[in-house]
């Protein structure tokens, strides 16, 4: 598999007036091309500090990180970013909101608008294209989000706990559409997520992070076939799987949370 | 129940009957003469003097002069402090350059500035206009600063994904998004911007309704001071009342449902 995003020694600390913290140190991972990977930790642990340095939003003390071989250094379209809150923009209908990005990226006005419709399609949102944000549930503004990311071609998604702030059945609907549009239209994708079940239905390999100071504690190939659906989640290997990651962060999150005594 | 909705014919019918009772209240307590007329003259009276002043052009005449004042005033005020707000409201450094010292002046009160004001421009209509600029200007510069800064950051983020250039960000997300907030703020500082322009008419005019109730104290007419602080009050609610709607007619976008 071609490497696209590669990470190497990456560390990075916070200074402020108070003191310093460090968020990252020495993280490894290599994504290849078109391909899924989750990346789960405790709260804290560094893991959207590492997405942002990745978006190009943050910098970094030490290590490299590349996409395609090209340092990154600074936000670019090459990367398409999918944040926990939605963003959108409330003042552009769903449609705006992705034509604005394409409009960005540099699209022409009615080249815009056929896109954007089809990726409003894509995401099951046809119908949808004229509502303002207020208008729309979180899910459906969560997938307007990715639809928009999705619109011009990014080289790879990140994705930030994108369904982290909706309810638990609309979770599992989102992940099933976002399955079913990756096996469709493969792109690489860095998923961060503190949800074990989530990672492993959605990727082909989840990397556990250990606490703050971050960095990589195991990697686990998620070798369950493909198109993936929801009765997955009962299968042993899928919940085998599951176990495996979970051990691997709980003693990291019992640590974080500072329960060592009160579990032991 | 905290926060409930009501219907709107029942927002406005609430509002009305509170008006309704003070008026009667006024109308009842003049009536049973338990005030002295020279200091509540009765609706009746306040009414005819307004009437009075109505038809032989006094009224109109004052109306335009002061609404042609607090116009031209509050949108010079406007118009430099949305510049000014903006920039520090975005950029750390300018807001360490012009935020303290708009503190600064902010806190000292506008009717010390009214001597000043009369020695750098006389009488006429620039000291009206440098008096509402003084007392609305300072203010709205930080209320749009911090209109600016109430901007979210995942907003800002997004351009910078989209690798959008800095004021391509300022033009198409910062103003855009925090365009409510920031006409929400004129709407307050036209408040202002009001007793502002009577406080200078009061001091120093030959015209306006500030300048009519001056005149008005000296004689006695408390009928007409009564009368114009009523105009005055009208014609606040009324520019807030319009400020309102157009604001919901422009931002429909955050209400639909």
């Amino acid at each position: 598999m071609t490497p696209k995003l590669i990470i190497r020694g990456l560390s990075k600390t916070f200074r402020t007036d108070r003191g310093e913290t460090a968020a990252l140190k020495g993280v490894d991972l290599t994504i290849g091309e078109n391909e899924f990977v989750a990346l789960v930790g405790t709260s804290g642990c560094g893991k959207s500090t590492l997405l942002s340095i990745a978006a190009g939003l943050e910098t970094y003390d030490e290590g490299s990180i590349t996409l395609d071989g090209a340092a990154i250094t600074m936000p670019g379209l090459d990367r398409g970013v999918v944040f926990q809150s939605y963003t959108l923009l409330p003042w552009l209908t769903a449609m705006g909101n992705v034509e604005f990005a394409l409009r960005a990226a540099g699209f022409s006005g009615r080249e815009a608008q056929d896109i954007a419709g089809a990726h409003l399609s894509l995401v099951g949102l046809q119908g949808f294209e004229q509502a303002f944000p207020a208008e729309l549930s979180g899910g459906m503004k969560q997938r307007v989000a990715i639809a928009r990311a999705l619109s011009y071609r990014p080289e790879i998604l990140l994705m930030d706990e994108p369904f982290g702030a909706l309810d638990a059945l609309t979770r599992h609907h989102m992940q099933e559409l976002l399955t079913a549009v990756w096996e469709k239209h493969r792109l690489t994708v860095l998923f961060i997520t503190h949800d074990v079940e989530e990672a492993v239905y959605l990727s082909d390999r989840v990397a556990a992070m250990t606490n703050r100071p971050g960095s990589i504690k195991s990697i686990v190939e998620i070798d369950l076939p493909r198109p993936r659906h929801y009765e997955l989640l009962s299968s042993a290997e899928f919940r085998q799987l599951q176990r495996q990651i979970l051990d691997d962060i709980r003693s990291e999150s019992i640590a974080a949370a500072g329960l060592g005594k009160a579990l032991a | 129940m905290l926060g409930g909705r009501i219907a709107a014919a029942q927002f406005l019918g609430v509002a009305a009957l509170v008006f309704a009772v003070l008026a009667a209240l006024w109308y009842a307590s003049t009536a049973a003469g338990l005030v002295r007329p020279l200091f509540l003259p009765s609706p009746g009276q306040v009414i005819s003097r307004l009437a009075e002043l109505w038809s032989s052009g006094q009224l109109t005449a004052d109306v335009s002069i002061s609404i042609y004042r607090i116009t031209l005033g509050f949108l010079i005020s406007t118009v430099l402090a949305l510049p000014v707000g903006v920039l520090i409201g975005c950029y750390r450094v300018w807001e360490a350059a012009i935020e303290p010292f708009v503190d600064f002046i902010r806190y000292m009160p506008v009717v010390a500035f009214v001597p000043l004001t009369i020695l750098w421009s006389g009488t006429g209509d620039a000291q009206k206009f440098l008096i509402i600029f003084i007392g609305t200007f300072f203010q709205q510069v930080l209320l749009v600063m911090d209109n600016v800064k109430s901007v979210p950051r995942e907003f800002i983020n997004l351009g910078r994904t989209l690798q959008m250039p800095e004021w391509r960000i300022l033009q198409r997300i910062v103003l855009p998004s925090s365009m409510p907030s920031i006409w929400d703020s004129m709407r307050i500082s036209l408040g202002w911007a009001w007793t502002w322009l009577v406080v200078a008419e009061l001091v120093a005019a030959t015209s306006g309704l500030g300048y009519r109730i001056t005149t008005a104290q000296r004689f006695f007419q408390t009928d007409l001071i009564f009368g114009y602080l009523l105009i005055l009050g009208i014609l606040g609610l009324t520019t807030d009342q319009i400020m309102k709607y157009a604001g919901r007619r422009l931002f429909r976008y955050l209400d639909v449902r």
